[in-house]
């Protein structure tokens, strides 16, 4: 019950945050200054041409006024229309969101897959080589560029062995599209594979230490219910923290991986509509990308309020 | 000595960090003999090895410490030689260990009723079962509402239940012998009482032995019939607590004495400088630099323990030097004139 | 006392001050680590040192070569020195990730240190910007600030600035809230000292340490955003030498010129590296000393 206000609680905390978001994009995409009709129409159109594009698009209403009719369109899932491809944003981003989910999926997996062995195993073997190697590895995952290591992934993967696609989306099936996804994802998850690491790595050493492993240690139980109930256990209440920050973190870091594999997601969307000037979609998505951090927030605290109980619920 | 059956014997114990750089000699050929129904009482400074002797007795060491020399006979059976399924059989069920500070001793995630419930694990019991019997423990230690108390987690008992609920856990066995770290240092003074006499009386009902590691000579004088002062990874003295009060031998244990308040003394004595680092070879007596009595060979030769009077042992070059001061602090000129 | 005794007690003491040398600073990962910051500074510094051409020389003769004696990393498309490109570019990325975290790092401990230490309205304005700020994906907020500002190395760096400090913030305004409780920070209010004296002396000190062990991990992270807003072509405009526009140039051509894309990238990972390795000696440093 007390667990329900609390989620409760945070969902409506929510609102007030993506609206004054919602405003502040909204009001700052109109100063990135270049002229939309201009952008649409070309260079040598007419300035009765322009004039009319204005009119069209609503170009000319104070600004409070566009921002009103910005919302209540929101509201009713009208995201605009694309100033460039004259298009509906909502369809634009229909589109695209999958692939950027999908791609962040399969990142999130793979770093699970991959940092969950390295980071107990170098835990468990503290200062032996074992460990020192992992740490290494962390230390030139996080260092390396990501768009770098992708371009190599590519390289070597998609031209040179050609085992993989140079890039690219294939949407035929599920199998075609995990091809496509996987050197992004690998790239994309690189950083977060070396924090969760880290960072596994690091409970476990610390929790190694903890009286109450010796003291569970003490009852007689077998060693490896007492690596998972009591070490693995506890080390994992971090692990999934981070994790799921991470995630949103990741997000962001959509716009490049997707850019260098020419990904048709939302973060090659946007870059594309920052170039292109084309506000309605890049003040969508920038709201969308938002709202995601905001709901990945909430559930992590949620996540984090079942796995561990010393959670308040009181702020 | 009257006829009584040994429980635990641990002979010539050696139990060293070894590092990358460095090894801490941190417990340096230990020997002493409990007897079933005996309080054995480990006292000393911190870092002088009493709390990693004890966890040697079960294997808990920390890392990277490890026993390198010696035996630990329980019940005639060398428990630094088993396997680590012997050793399971052990723990817990034999022997059981309870620790300084209850809330790093609980696991902060779990409810108490689940870490109560290992301890029964390989019974074989029922549900039920051990749900009455995980009642009974709660009861027995004194945690009022049981049933209720059973499904909390660690963080919402105060300290003393928290150390109540883990002497219900570590005893849910029933175990021969336990093992007391430090067990009230981290509580309240009222509180501390109310844990020692519930020990005292545990012990008793359930006919365990006990050996009780402690930096506090009142804890000591409360629960222990045997005591062994410890210093530098060594015994320095070991007698019968009563001896150890009223007629104390070695230079340290004396100079321990004086620094709690009896009422008698004019002035508190404090003992200066610091133990010797144990990672470093130490030539001689390791408590010659801070001693008053220190001369010559104490900074060459290290004294062996030697049984001064039936059952009263202790380790020092000046026993009779020290004799004459007893009660009194000597001057410096006065010793070394 | 007498002769032997001290001679012992003073054999002692020798014994112990064997290891007066800090450990930190033997440690093989220092030394490594030392040395990778101090050549790229001396590269970003002294450019001419290291190469002798020109890095935005064109000579069309000579585009798309592999690497070579004259050309140790290769050519682009233009017939440009890779390897000068590469070195001349180090200064950009270095600044990026120095003054990206030096100019946050100064704003972000004040505006924490003050926030945490007075509360009220400034403290309200600055945690409710936070709030807003945070609920961006980073790189999000670091392009779309470019989005507004328009693309540049200027507005790399405002960006970088706009987005670093709320970290810091966080993080010292929390520690204020926790050291305004304890004993001597109380003795202080109550002896009558000012708050200026209290944030300086005693406040600042103790809450440091934590911006500096974040401060050290955060340069990798900017430089890494900064380069990555010249290969999204937001940052650093051609033909200028950058590691992440070097980067950029050379993806249409990855397939038959690798090496105009893998050098930069290996700088930017190496120095990467070493500022890494760098940043953990400090936190450890900064560990033991608050122990």
């Amino acid at each position: 019950m007390e667990r329900l206000n609390y989620c409760v609680r945070r969902v409506l905390q929510i609102i007030p945050v993506l609206f004054i978001i919602s405003v502040v994009i909204f009001f700052l995409m109109r100063f990135i200054g270049g002229d939309p009709a201009v952008m649409v129409l070309g260079d040598k159109a007419t300035s009765e041409a322009i004039a009319a594009f204005h009119q069209r698009a609503g170009l000319d209403d104070p600004l409070p006024i566009q921002y009103v009719r910005y919302m209540r369109d929101i509201l009713h899932g009208n995201l605009g229309t694309s100033l460039s491809v004259r298009r509906p944003v909502a369809e634009l981003i229909a589109i695209r969101f999958p692939v950027t989910v999908k791609l962040t999926i399969l990142s999130a997996i793979l770093s699970i897959l991959i940092s969950l062995p390295l980071g107990y195993l170098a835990g468990k073997y503290k200062d032996r080589p074992a460990d020192q190697g992992i740490r290494a590895l962390a230390l030139v995952f996080i260092a390396m560029p990501s768009f770098w290591v992708g371009l190599l992934l590519m390289m070597l993967f998609g031209v040179k062995l050609g085992w993989l696609p140079a890039g690219g989306w294939d949407s035929t099936n599920f199998w075609t599209q995990c091809r496509s996804l996987l050197l992004p994802a690998l790239t994309h998850s690189l950083s977060l594979i070396a924090l969760l690491m880290r960072d596994l790595r690091n409970s476990v050493v610390d929790i190694s230490r903890m009286d109450y492993v010796d003291f569970a240690r003490s009852k007689g139980i077998p060693e490896g219910e007492v690596k998972s109930r009591h070490i693995f256990r506890n080390a994992l209440i971090s692990y999934v923290t981070l994790l799921s920050i991470r995630i949103a973190y990741m997000l962001g870091g959509s716009v490049i991986t997707e850019s260098v594999f020419a990904l048709p997601g939302i973060g090659k969307l946007m870059i594309d509509s920052i170039f292109g000037r084309d506000y309605a979609v890049v003040q969508s998505l920038v709201l969308i990308f938002a709202a995601m951090v905001m709901v990945i927030n909430l559930l992590t605290d949620i996540l984090y309020s079942f796995l561990d109980p010393r959670v308040s619920y009181h702020e | 000595m009257e006829d009584r059956k040994v429980l635990l014997e641990v002979k010539d114990l050696k139990t060293y960090f070894v590092g990358r750089h460095e090894t801490v000699k941190a417990v340096n050929g230990v020997s002493f003999t409990l007897y079933e129904g005996d309080s054995f009482g480990l006292v000393g400074e911190s870092g002088c090895g009493k709390s990693q002797t004890l966890r040697s007795i079960l294997g808990l060491l920390k890392q990277p410490g490890r026993i390198v020399g010696g035996q630990i006979l329980f019940r005639g059976k060398d428990l630094v030689r088993m396997s680590p399924k012997q050793m399971r059989e052990i723990r817990g069920a034999q022997i059981a260990q309870i620790f300084q500070e209850p809330m790093t001793a609980l696991n902060p995630v779990l409810p108490i009723r689940k870490q109560i419930y290992e301890a029964f694990e390989r019974s074989g019991l029922s549900k039920a079962e051990r749900e009455a019997k995980s009642v009974e423990m709660m009861k027995l230690v004194g945690i009022p509402e049981p049933e209720k108390r059973l499904g909390e987690y660690p963080h919402q008992f105060s300290g003393g239940m928290r150390q109540r609920a883990m002497i219900a856990i570590a005893l849910a066995e029933h175990p021969a012998l336990l093992l007391a770290d430090e067990p009230t240092t981290a509580l309240d003074v009222t509180i501390q009482d109310q844990i020692l006499t519930l020990i005292e009386q545990l012990k008793g009902e359930m006919g365990m032995s006990l050996i009780m590691v402690t930096h506090n000579l009142g804890v000591i004088a409360q629960m222990c019939n045997r005591v062994a002062v410890m210093y530098a990874g060594r015994i320095v003295e070991m007698t019968d607590t009563v001896t150890l009060f009223s007629k104390p031998r070695h230079p340290y244990t004396k100079a321990l004495m004086n620094s709690i308040p009896n009422g008698k003394q004019d002035q508190l004595e404090t003992i200066s400088g610091t133990p010797p680092n144990l990672s470093m070879e130490i030539v001689g007596c390791p408590f010659a630099p801070r001693c008053r009595y220190a001369e010559g060979a104490c900074f060459t030769t290290l004294p062996g323990l030697r049984e001064i009077e039936p059952g009263h042992l202790t380790r020092c070059h000046r026993l009779d030097v020290v004799e004459q001061f007893t009660g009194l602090i000597p001057a410096e000129e006065e010793l070394h004139g | 006392m007498s002769n032997i005794n001290l001679k012992a007690r003073m054999e002692r003491r020798a014994k112990d001050s064997s290891t007066r040398i800090p450990d930190w600073a033997r440690r093989p990962t220092f030394i490594v680590a030392s040395v990778i910051v101090v050549v790229f500074f001396l590269i970003s510094l002294f450019p001419g040192l290291f190469a002798h051409g020109d890095p935005l020389e064109v000579n069309v003769a000579q585009a798309l070569q592999g690497p070579s004696r004259a050309h140790f990393f290769g050519t682009d498309d233009y017939g440009r020195d890779i390897y000068t490109r590469v070195i001349y570019g180090a200064r950009i990325d270095l600044e990026m990730g120095l003054l990206g975290v030096i100019v946050p790092f100064a704003i972000g401990t004040t505006l924490g240190l003050l926030a945490g230490y007075y509360g009220g309205l400034l403290d309200n304005v600055v945690m409710r910007i936070i709030d807003v700020l945070m609920a961006f994906p980073f790189t999000i907020l670091v392009i779309v600030i470019m989005a507004i500002l328009g693309p540049g190395i200027q507005n790399v760096f405002i960006a970088l600035w706009l987005v670093g400090w709320m970290s810091y913030t966080r993080l010292v305004r929390g520690e204020v809230l926790r050291l305004k409780d304890v004993e001597f920070i109380q003795a202080a209010r109550v002896e009558g000292f000012t708050d200026r004296r209290i944030l300086l002396r005693h406040m600042l000190p103790n809450v440091i340490s934590s911006s500096i062990v974040y401060g050290a991990s955060d340069i990798v992270m900017t430089m890494l955003t900064g380069a990555s807003m010249s290969f999204l072509g937001l940052g650093v405009q051609i033909p200028s030498p950058e590691w992440g526009a070097i980067l950029n140039e050379g993806r249409a051509f990855i397939s038959y010129a690798w090496w105009i894309t893998f050098f930069p990238g290996l700088f930017l990972a190496v120095c990467g590296v070493g500022f890494s390795l760098l940043g953990d000696c400090l936190t450890d440093i900064l560990r033991r000393k608050g122990r």
